[in-house]
């Protein structure tokens, strides 16, 4: 059978089911119904792609390349990997306004132990001052959340109030760790976590994550099919289960195929060429970056959280509560629990962030995360997370987070100096979420 | 009293106050198994707050609370419902934001081996339910929040009686609905009652209960006016009990009857 007979097929079948209601629809319409696409998510890809292609134009070409796109991903990320948390904290009507401070003092302490304290146990470059290291920010960023969150839940101080404080306690607490000196170089291993030319998984592995993605597209149409077949729920037309495992897999195979267009800058490729005792080939060498270990981790982080906020009690709970508090209360939520555990939560990602942000920077600073807070409750806002709470994705966050880093990459790249570049986004934010209620308003 | 049997659920002498105002004041209210009781009053009476305490919602200052003639503690709204104890508030009390399905099993979910939420088994079950209470329910898939009133009425009724209650509050439960809502809604606390379910209503309007409860209880500022079987009083020897707190000869006084001259 054609695709055209399927879809007719369907279509017959539809027509016969609910005709009165499906008469009135256009063509638009029933093919968002029939593949269950989240418009808004679709308005907010459109953005970004009209910014892309904006500034690809106004850059002559400088914008879309593999290069700048890489990077666009490795700079993004750190910021990404916190807007999923915030997703969660503003979803229960909180706010975190500590997260660049928290990510400055995990990054502080992460360096102090793999830069000092370690190498005099274990020797410098030992294997697992890295994970040893990570795993002690993780704590410490999970310890602070869980001071956070309790103050919250159980003193009933309000969000704002205690992230506030903590965004001036968390950064003099970074500055008193070294009293305000700059701890730099990083572990070697650790350093892997930032992206670079090191930090890339090269072009096979990359193909590999690709096709394991791919794999897991299919597996989960395939399943979510014979769970609903399970019950005898309405399934989705055939075509538009065909429509979106091709589109999931042109993407993933796509953004693979830009990153392993990426090469290697040609001293560092020479060098390594010389270090191994390769002959230097006429037009260069060309050694692929691969997806960056930073952007990796972050799209694990936001696959973990889809999970956490989609599939588990938890998140389930995450949204009761932000829709209605007091209803969830009375359905017997641990409604407090709930608060605590976000924002613990929350001090996981900062240290998650800080991680990236430290390996990349090779260095744990003073200033690191400043404004971060801001970028991340921006991210989450822009990805259409909604102050009024209940309303969020995490996938919306994260291309919220890509949208901002766009915008200051795309005037970078035109030369626009940092005064204007924050008078725009600024702009930018309040603009998306003023379109945001305008959409909201017309949906009702 | 011509029953002998234990009653299901026996407040007695509960008072409760907020800054100084007493809300509750020295109250008792019995059911029993497969009985209809009115709680009337009017707005502010105390009847949803004596009813909260049982539900949960608040903790009582005095007073205590036998379930099947045993004392019970009933601290937070997770104990209640071990006790069989469900609630249709007033306010419906459903999280707008997520489907009919979730709001079923909120706090209760059910889940897979790998404890991820089973959502094509509640969404399964939510339709069996959903299909005996309001047949023409088909948005299954929207936030509760697209939802009408008697939609959202049925949603908080199905999750009531999806888990087995054996006690049933619904404070209004007819205020939001039409008069097609209504009876269904009055079809459904019969079918309840034939069940063996003990059922509190809770309402300050007398037309929508009298016919459906075996009993009344009255309440005014937040004391018990009295009780009486509907069959031995009219509507208006209730409604002079609801306003002027005077008791009628068949009724049994309570702490806050009008004093005879």
């Amino acid at each position: 059978m054609s695709m055209a007979d399927i879809t007719q097929a369907n279509q017959t079948q539809g027509t016969q089911t609910s005709r009165a209601r499906k008469a009135n629809e256009n063509l638009v319409k029933r093919f968002f119904r029939a593949t269950e696409i989240d418009t808004r998510l679709l308005g907010m890809v459109g953005a970004l792609i009209i910014i892309w292609l904006g500034f690809q134009v106004m850059t002559g070409g400088l914008f879309l390349t593999p290069r700048n796109l890489w990077n666009l991903t490795v700079q993004t990320s750190s910021v990404a990997v916190m807007a999923t948390g915030m997703v969660l904290v503003i979803v229960t009507r909180n706010i975190d306004l500590s997260v660049g401070s928290v990510l400055g003092f995990c990054g502080m302490i992460m360096g102090v132990l793999q830069a000092q304290v370690l190498p005099q146990y274990l020797g410098l470059g030992h294997p697992a001052i890295w994970a040893i290291t990570l795993a002690c920010g993780i704590a410490v960023g999970a310890a602070i959340g869980a001071l956070h969150g309790s103050i919250i839940a159980f003193l009933n101080v309000p969000s704002f109030i205690v992230t506030l404080g903590g965004l001036l306690v968390w950064r003099g607490a970074t500055w008193f760790v070294t009293s305000g000196q700059t701890v730099a170089p990083m572990d070697t291993t650790f350093r892997l976590m930032g992206g670079g030319t090191q930090g890339s998984i090269g072009a096979t592995a990359s193909w590999v994550v690709g096709v394991l993605a791919c794999i897991a597209i299919i597996g989960a149409v395939l399943n979510s099919r014979r769970q609903r077949k399970r019950f005898g729920f309405p399934l989705r037309p055939v075509w538009a289960e065909y429509f979106l495992t091709i589109l999931g897999c042109a993407l993933v195979l796509g953004a693979v195929s830009v990153a392993n267009h990426y090469y290697w800058p040609i001293n560092i490729a020479r060098r390594y060429a010389d270090a191994n005792s390769i002959a230097w080939p006429d037009g260069g060498l060309q050694i692929p970056h691969g997806i960056a270990v930073p952007v990796l981790v972050a799209i694990v982080v936001g696959i973990v959280m889809t999970f956490i906020a989609t599939r588990l009690r938890f998140g389930r709970y995450v949204f009761a509560l932000g829709g209605n508090p007091e209803a969830a209360e009375l359905a017997g939520i641990k409604t407090r629990w709930v608060t605590v555990k976000i924002f613990m939560l929350m001090g996981v990602l900062c240290a998650i962030a800080a991680a990236i942000s430290t390996a990349r920077l090779n260095a744990a600073t003073n200033a690191q995360g400043e404004l971060d807070e801001l970028y991340t409750i921006a991210a989450a806002v822009i990805g259409g997370t909604s102050l009024a709470g209940g309303v969020g994705t995490i996938a919306g966050a994260m291309i919220g987070a890509l949208v901002m880093q766009s915008l200051q990459s795309g005037m970078v790249l035109l030369g626009i100096d940092t005064p204007f570049q924050r008078i725009v986004v600024g702009v930018v934010l309040v603009t998306a979420v003023w379109l945001d209620t305008v959409y909201r308003a017309r949906a009702k | 009293m011509t029953e002998q049997r234990t009653p299901l659920v026996e407040m007695k002498n509960i008072s409760i106050s907020f800054g100084g105002i007493h809300a509750v004041d020295n109250a008792s209210v019995d059911l029993y198994p497969g009985e209809v009781v009115a709680l009337l009053g009017h707005n502010g009476a105390g009847k949803s707050t004596l009813i909260k305490i049982l539900s949960g919602a608040y903790r009582r200052d005095a007073g205590e609370i036998l379930i099947n003639g045993e004392p019970a503690e009933i601290g937070n709204p997770r104990d209640a419902k071990k006790y069989g104890i469900e609630t249709i508030y007033q306010t419906l009390a459903v999280a707008d934001n997520v489907d009919a399905a979730a709001n079923l099993y909120l706090g209760r979910e059910l889940r897979t081996p790998w404890g991820t939420l089973d959502d094509v088994a509640m969404e399964a079950k939510a339709r069996e339910v959903m299909g005996r209470l309001n047949p023409n329910f088909q948005r299954f898939k929207e936030p509760v929040k697209a939802l009408s009133g008697g939609q959202r009425q049925s949603v908080a009724i199905a999750r009531a009686i999806l888990f087995d209650a054996r006690i049933l509050i619904m404070d209004e439960p007819t205020a939001a609905l039409g008069p097609q809502e209504t009876a269904q809604v009055g079809e459904l606390i019969k079918q309840l009652k034939r069940e063996g379910i003990g059922i509190f209503l809770i309402s300050h309007d007398i037309h929508d209960v009298f016919d459906l409860a075996d009993r009344v209880s009255v309440m005014k500022n937040g004391q018990v006016v009295g009780h009486a079987r509907t069959e031995d009083v009219t509507k208006d020897e209730v409604l002079g009990m609801i306003i002027m707190g005077k008791v009628p000869p068949k009724a049994i006084p309570g702490p806050g009857a009008m004093q005879m001259a």
